[in-house]
């Protein structure tokens, strides 16, 4: 059994529907990559999961940890899961940690409240967590506050945070992408090493494919609040089938190209409240037709490629781009 | 290709605020730079937070003067902020920035917007204003029926490119863009690219491209500088940087852009912090982080020269240091 199974998940806000049934299972300690453009919710799915979202939003469907049901659950058997099974770090790192409390104490709360450990031996954890996240000379530094951090350390005590629970699945959302380049690889890094030392699972929402392929075992791509393609990592890359997906990959310029022209997914992501019928990315692809526009396509597995959701995949095998965006 | 834009020996810096005690620090966020920007080109400026490129941007600019050194924009040198001859080059050069709804007003209709660069250097009014207006919106491949639009009801992508026609207005030979695609969804982000491509071949505009995303600046830059704390430490066509990078830093900097099913095998990881402008290291500014890193290039500042026909600053590219090991 998977360690989360996640089963039609639904999220609306204020009459508006943001996604529309999320099927996803991660097992443990595996990395699982969540790939889409803002809006698409990539993070709403974990907010909602974890019971994060503020009360108007309606939610519906089921999230299991380890047999346990959550949404629907009372507050303390969420909190239960929250910070000690599930973790979640933050995009925005400085804006995640209280700028009046020292770091040290800040994560000495998390392990009071996951591990009930106080004083001296909460100190001594705490001090040991900096070091596995890689602040130098973590002993002194616990009595800094957070202006006193740089971004990218910031990111790191936020991931010691995290790890105070001793969480069996850690949720990271965009961790690298306000992060400068040299610090996002320490990062990515630093995520990858803990999780071969820990065991855990790993959920990677990013819109940087190449991050995601870094760190994750397989991916999940979402488009306007579906997931529309997930397979391994490396089949994923090498042959995708959606044409979104394919598209997503030709927009990214490579750096080993040249100064080739990008070649680019026509108009734009479509608003929630006005969501085409039929399939939401219809009406920017080139290979849609008459069912695209009238049917929304489930995620289907397809002959040993995973799982897509169209009527009509692109054929394993074919290289060119101009043929989906002629 | 003749020089557009030339900086010579150029330094900002800034003091801070004071403390209790009435003690005031300077900060140099550039640190002598000599730069040329060639007509018709895009030039790339890269580097982390704090490495001062968006100073240097200001400077190229003339919104601010420098410090030390100067600026020659078609071989005379920048007139001095808010004179008349300053602002009549106004029209001539224009920035377009990272975030689209903090730069737009948000009580104006595109059409005002982009017509206000029109008024107020006086180039057209009435209908002829109208006309040049709906010219510019199809430039940038917006749908006439949007001019009536305020920006919140557009997206990330339309608002950029209103920007950009608001940039245009005024027939700039010259623009900086800081961060354009950054805050832009990967398939937007490629929209703008492809748009400010178009304006080089198309109106021969040539461009300063400010951004910390390598491979956007791969993809559009026909020439890259890449700063470290106020400094260039290499300087090369686009072509030769991204494929055979020589310094340290541009090393690590490149490798550091995660590759599409290329794991994190082979990376170079950059040991310690960026560089934080207030207390700058002795020497060479990466020789903290440098694996490289003797003595040597703590006690000095390396120039920025050739070694075998490229410019790059490190004092050991002289013998050892060969390309890609």
């Amino acid at each position: 059994m998977p360690f989360v199974s996640v089963r039609d998940l639904k999220v609306a806000f204020d009459g508006v529907q943001v996604l529309h049934g999320i099927d996803l299972d991660i097992g443990r300690g595996e990395a699982v990559g969540l790939v889409g453009e803002s809006g698409c919710g990539k993070s709403v799915t974990w907010l909602a999961a974890l019971g994060l979202l503020p009360g108007k939003a309606k939610v519906s469907g089921s999230v299991t940890v380890d047999g346990q049901e959550l949404i629907g659950a009372s507050p303390r058997r969420i909190e239960a899961v929250r910070g000690a099974k599930i973790a979640m770090i933050f995009q925005d790192p400085s804006s995640a940690l209280n700028p009046v409390h020292r770091v040290g104490r800040q994560i000495c709360e998390n392990l009071r409240l996951h591990r009930g450990l106080r004083g001296d031996a909460a100190r001594a954890e705490a001090i040991r967590l900096m070091d596995i996240v890689g602040i130098p000379s973590a002993n002194t530094r616990f009595d800094l506050y957070p202006h006193e951090f740089s971004g990218g350390q910031c990111q790191r005590v936020l991931i010691a945070m995290a790890l105070a629970g001793a969480p069996d699945l850690l949720i990271a959302d965009e961790p690298t992408t306000a992060l400068d380049a040299t610090i996002q690889a320490q990062i990515l890094d630093l995520l990858s090493n803990l999780r071969r030392q820990t065991g855990m699972a790993m959920v990677f929402i990013s819109h940087d494919l190449g991050a995601v392929s870094t760190v994750c075992d397989r991916a999940a791509v979402m488009y306007a609040g579906r997931i529309i393609e997930a397979n391994d990592i490396s089949q994923l890359f090498a042959a995708p089938r959606h044409p979104y997906t394919r598209g997503l990959f030709d927009a990214i310029p490579y750096l080993d190209a040249g100064r080739a022209r990008l070649s680019l997914i026509p108009g734009t992501v479509p608003d929630p409240r006005h969501l085409p019928q039929g399939c939401a990315f219809a009406p920017r692809c080139a290979r849609a037709g008459d069912l695209c526009r009238d049917y929304q396509p489930e995620l289907k597995e397809q002959a040993g490629t995973g799982l897509t959701a169209c009527f009509h995949p692109i054929p394993t095998g074919s290289a060119s781009r101009q043929e989906v965006f002629a | 290709m003749s020089a557009l834009l030339q900086a010579k020996g150029l330094i900002q810096q800034y003091s801070t605020a004071k403390t209790f005690l009435g003690k005031t620090s300077t900060m140099r966020a550039v640190d002598g730079i000599n730069l040329t920007v060639r007509e018709g080109e895009i030039l790339g400026i890269v580097g982390e937070s704090g490495s001062g490129k968006s100073t240097l941007g200001r400077l190229l600019l003339g919104l601010e003067s420098p410090f030390k050194g100067k600026i020659l924009y078609r071989g005379h040198p920048m007139p001095e902020p808010r004179t008349a001859a300053w602002r009549k080059l106004r029209a001539e050069m224009q920035l377009i920035f990272q975030d689209p709804l903090s730069a737009l007003d948000r009580r104006l209709t595109v059409s005002a917007q982009i017509g206000e660069p029109l008024e107020i250097h006086g180039l057209a009014a009435g209908s002829e204003r109208a006309e040049r207006v709906a010219e510019l919106i199809a430039k940038v491949g917006l749908r006439q029926d949007q001019a009536g639009s305020y920006p919140h009801e557009l997206s990330g992508g339309q608002r950029q490119r209103v920007v950009i026609a608001r940039a245009l207005a005024s027939n700039p030979r010259f623009l900086v863009c800081d961060e354009p695609v950054s805050a832009l969804d990967v398939s937007i982000q490629a929209q703008v690219v492809n748009l400010l491509r178009d304006l080089q071949d198309r109106e021969g505009l040539t461009m300063v491209f400010i951004s910390h995303d390598l491979k956007v600046v791969r993809n559009i830059c026909d020439r890259v500088a890449v700063m470290y704390l106020g400094r260039i430490v290499e300087e090369a066509s686009s072509d030769a940087l991204f494929s055979d990078p020589r310094h340290p830093y541009t090393r690590a900097l490149v490798s550091s852009v995660p590759k599409i099913g290329a794991g994190l095998h082979g990376r170079i990881i950059l040991q310690g912090e960026p560089p934080n402008p207030a207390a700058r290291p002795s020497g060479c500014a990466f020789h903290p982080r440098c694996r490289f890193a003797d003595a040597d290039c703590a006690a000095t500042i390396p120039e920025l020269e050739r070694h075998d026909g490229r410019l790059a600053a490190c004092r050991k590219l002289r013998h050892t240091l060969r390309p890609a090991a």
